[in-house]
């Protein structure tokens, strides 16, 4: 029984997919692009492990604790407060004094304001200036325990004393997983509703067209001003707003592909069959259109990442209270004196759409047809 | 014997490291006509695309072609350009695809005039005339400015003749000018680049994959296979006695063979009452519908247990809306019973468990399977919607079985469609209708993309299936001799009606329709019929 089994199954990739795999990692600008937005990604995901104003982990009377993870209230460490806040010297001085805490290597928050920052105003990066200037408010200046490179502000803060290493990691972070969001969920819906019309044709085809070109015709700009005035927006209502106008992207390329492939001559075996529509749609035609929509996915998730950031610059965005690359590179316009503000911001997002350009060149060429043949 | 017009010594072409060509020698003097005969790979058509520099950028040509005079390999392209379309013609296999769409017939004729002879506006028009008249377009005066699409396959084909025969070149090479024709068409373009040749004295270079039309109109052939030429002579003389076992192979390959002997007395399998497939015309602002195009017409058959009804009748005839319409993969009117059920009359659901009963063989076998399916998934696909209890390893069993039926290995089931030949491709279409255990299956041209020798092996694996199982086929093709080797009972049909019909042995005995006569004709003789002007475009058989 098995023995048959054997032979009939195939290997896991198919032999297009290994020719697409091998296509994109000969590409080496690709290639190491996606390695390195990877690292970028991975290590924002946990930015609370690597930029926060909570130790990780904290051994207290003999009592393993995660901060990171749970609010304490403060009376646990004999305070009165009800969140601990693990920066003030007397809760440190009670945690040291019975056990020990890990820190992140950033003792910051995206939120967090800094009361020993060396000047009044937007700090310049700690890199230049002298120790003695970064520790000047310290209690006990240089000699301060509190004066550790993990209170240092590698790039600097901006005017609020926030810093913005971690103002840059958690942004980085949320524009990403906002993009990423709004990619998948407009793919789906796109290839959905382009499926749908290319495969029945006809009426559905007809009036869904004509629908989408009055949708398309709506200034979505001006639409989501007015509506981010009403309510208050925050992560998903944005999602929201920007999924309503950013789904038709894909519909025209998946509706041409199935219209396209509909009647080639494995759909009519697969029909005369009595393989059901939605078997048919699922296994003989969408694999033909998730070519083009691959091919797109990577400019459009760096276009929505940018759309999230210019929301953001205008202050259209995300609540002042989240971490955003625009509200850094709208903060750099207005302090032109301090200019590690919009050039931190400027790289960190053309680093970011570098890469992500470089990578969704990549994927294209990988799928191809004449270069996978060639 | 006169010094030879054209002269090939040692022509070889590479792409890469791959031989396309391996020096190939022949010679042709004015007058005569040499056939190039090979299959598909066989290396004869970039032979005649490198005679005049014509092959793909990345292969590379050595050897020598001597035409009249002039060393052609290695010229500069100023006199290659010269040559090409002044004194050397082309045509090639797809007149739709070789004429510009959005020129005139005339336009595009007189441009040929113009670049090689300097005619102007009327003198160019005059000749253009001639030159239509000459290829035996009715009519040229109305037909000049029309374009291509206006025009039938035969008379588009035509069309490009005229093109290549007006500078007078003193060679014509043709390309399977008759490949994509239906065959009274074929046989009358045949006729027409005969008596051409004859007026002209021109040289003929013909290529083709087609023995009968071989043994029609050349001189002199060549055998070609794998880039090398394996036999040259004179036509009568290789087809009495051929030396190398490549021509006998070929020459053996024609389909031959007697249809599967017919069980006794048995009920229909499957019938139909005046089925009709009528396209409606839709015409204006609110589309409304103002006739129809009668692809398939009134179509009463019946065919019974282990008998092959062909079904055979020039491009546009309804043949393949017919079998459709039975599958109801296009939508029908009329009655269709399949073993004893009312098919019409079910919904698309209902109908699911009918589908097992009966299946369907496509043309291109490049096309009819999913390239992204390994070949044990295409065929297993049908096993999963009709029998989902079946576990995987009886599913693989059955694909197993199926693969070997059609004389394929199990181990092709992992691999994937494009590792396979056209043939072996078939045999997997074949498979995967023969799962599902059918009594009727379609049979929609399943061996016109093939080659000849890989044809007579898929029409003996069919007859060899039929006799085993006792199927039932509806056998659809335009190639008459590949139908006589399969069918019991035939029906003949024409602009969507059925001519004539009866047992296969006494239609092709004894033709009782003009019809039939000249199609039967046009296929063994490759006689042309006598009206040379009904190669017009068939007429739009609307209803108001």
């Amino acid at each position: 029984m098995s023995g048959a089994s054997e032979i009939i199954r195939p290997p896991r990739l198919s032999p297009l997919n290994q020719r697409r795999l091998a296509n994109f990692r000969a590409n080496k600008r690709g290639w190491w692009s996606f390695w390195i937005f990877l690292f970028f990604f991975v290590l924002t995901l946990g930015a609370e492990f690597v930029a926060n104003d909570r130790p990780i982990l904290v051994m207290y009377k003999g009592e393993l604790l995660t901060p990171a993870f749970v609010d304490y209230p403060e009376s646990k460490f004999g305070g009165f407060l009800g969140v601990t806040n693990f920066r003030h010297k007397v809760n440190i001085d009670e945690i040291e004094a019975n056990g020990w805490m890990l820190w992140p290597p950033i003792r910051f928050n995206h939120n967090t304001v800094d009361s020993f920052i060396a000047f009044p105003g937007a700090n310049p990066p700690s890199w230049l200036l002298t120790r003695e200037q970064i520790c000047q408010r310290y209690p006990e200046g240089v000699e301060d325990s509190f004066c550790v490179p993990g209170n240092y502000h590698w790039l600097g803060t901006d005017g609020g004393g926030r810093d913005v290493l971690a103002r840059l990691i958690h942004g980085f972070r949320i524009s990403i997983l906002f993009g990423l969001v709004l990619t998948v969920l407009s793919s789906v819906i796109g290839v959905v509703a382009g499926a749908m019309q290319g495969y029945f044709g006809g009426w559905v085809d007809l009036i869904a067209q004509r629908l989408i070109e009055i949708w398309t015709s709506v200034p979505s700009l001006y639409l989501l001003l007015i509506i981010s005035s009403v309510i208050a927006p925050n992560f998903w209502v944005l999602l929201g707003i920007l999924l309503l106008f950013s789904w038709v992207s894909l519909v025209g390329i998946v509706r041409a592909e199935f219209l396209r492939a509909r009647n080639f001559e494995y759909v009519n075996a697969a029909r005369a069959l009595g393989v059901s529509n939605r078997r048919i749609m699922w296994r003989h035609l969408l694999p033909n259109a998730m070519v083009a929509t691959l091919t797109f996915m990577p400019f459009i998730l760096s276009g929505s990442v940018a759309t999230l950031t210019s929301l953001d610059f205008l202050g259209f965005g995300l609540p002042v209270t989240a971490p955003s690359l625009g509200r850094l590179l709208s903060e750099g316009k207005s302090s032109l004196d301090a200019p590690w503000l919009a050039l931190t911001g400027f790289l960190t997002v053309a680093i970011m759409m570098t890469l992500l350009v470089f990578i969704g060149e990549a994927v294209r060429d990988a799928f191809d047809p004449r270069k996978t043949f060639r | 014997m006169s010094e030879p017009l054209l002269s090939v010594r040692d022509l070889s072409v590479h792409f890469g490291a791959n031989v396309a060509v391996d020096k190939v020698s022949f010679e042709l003097t004015a007058g005569e006509t040499l056939a190039l005969v090979g299959e598909s790979g066989s290396g004869k058509s970039i032979t005649a695309l490198s005679l005049l520099g014509l092959q793909p950028p990345t292969a590379s040509v050595t050897g020598q072609v001597h035409f009249d005079g002039t060393e052609l390999v290695g010229a500069a392209t100023a006199t290659l350009r010269s040559i090409r379309g002044n004194q050397v013609g082309m045509i090639f296999q797809e007149p739709m695809s070789s004429l510009n769409p959005v020129h005139t017939i005339g336009k595009q004729i007189g441009e040929v005039l113009a670049v090689h002879q300097g005619l102007r506006r009327n003198a160019a028009r005059a000749r253009t005339l001639d030159l239509l008249d000459a290829v035996g377009i009715p009519d040229p005066q109305g037909r000049i400015d029309d374009y291509p699409h206006q025009l039938s396959g035969g008379q588009r084909q035509r069309a490009m003749i005229a093109m290549a025969l007006a500078n007078e070149p003193k060679l014509l090479i043709a390309d399977e000018p008759t490949t994509a024709l239906d065959v009274t068409v074929q046989a009358q373009v045949l006729d027409l680049l005969k008596s051409l040749q004859q007026a002209h004295g021109m040289a003929l270079l013909f290529i083709t994959h087609d023995l009968s039309i071989v043994r029609h109109i050349a001189d002199r052939v060549c055998v070609m296979t794998k880039g090398e030429m394996v036999e040259t002579g004179a036509t009568q003389t290789i087809f009495a006695a051929p030396a190398h076992h490549y021509t006998r192979q070929l020459l053996a390959a024609a389909p031959a063979g007697d249809p599967a002997p017919l069980p006794a007395q048995s009920a229909n399998v499957v019938s139909t009452q005046d089925l009709k497939v009528w396209f409606p015309i839709r015409r204006g602002l609110l589309r409304r519908t103002v006739g129809h195009i009668r692809a398939v017409d009134g179509v009463d058959l019946g065919i019974r247990k282990g008998e092959t009804l062909g079904v055979v009748g020039e491009s546009g005839s309804g043949k393949s809306s017919l079998g459709y319409a039975l599958l109801r993969l296009i939508p029908s009117t009329g009655r269709i019973v399949l073993l004893g059920n009312e098919v019409q009359s079910r919904s698309w659901n209902a109908l699911r468990p009918l589908r097992k009963h009966m299946q369907i063989v496509f043309q291109d076998p490049f096309g009819s399977l999913s390239p992204r399916m390994s070949v044990g998934e295409i065929v297993g696909e049908g096993l999963k919607v009709h029998m989902p209890a079946l576990s995987a390893q009886e599913r693989d069993l059955k694909v197993a079985a199926a693969l070997k039926e059609v004389g394929l290995e199990v181990a092709t089931a992992a691999r994937y469609p494009h590792e396979f030949s056209g043939g072996q491709r078939q045999r997997i279409a074949i498979a995967r209708a023969l799962v599902l255990e059918p009594d009727f299956l379609v049979l929609d041209e399943p061996t016109s993309a093939l080659d000849v020798s890989i044809q007579s092996q898929i029409i003996d694996l069919l007859r060899d299936i039929q006799r085993r199982r006792q199927l039932s086929y509806l056998f659809i093709s335009h190639d008459l001799r590949v139908v006589k080797a399969l069918a019991h009972r035939l029906i003949v049909m024409r602009n969507g009606q059925v001519v004539e019909q009866g047992e296969a042995a006494a239609i092709f005995a004894d033709p009782q329709q003009a019809y039939t006569r000249q199609l039967l004709a046009a296929a063994f003789d490759l006689a042309a019929p006598p009206n040379v002007t009904d190669d017009r475009l068939p007429p739009p058989h609307t209803t108001e």
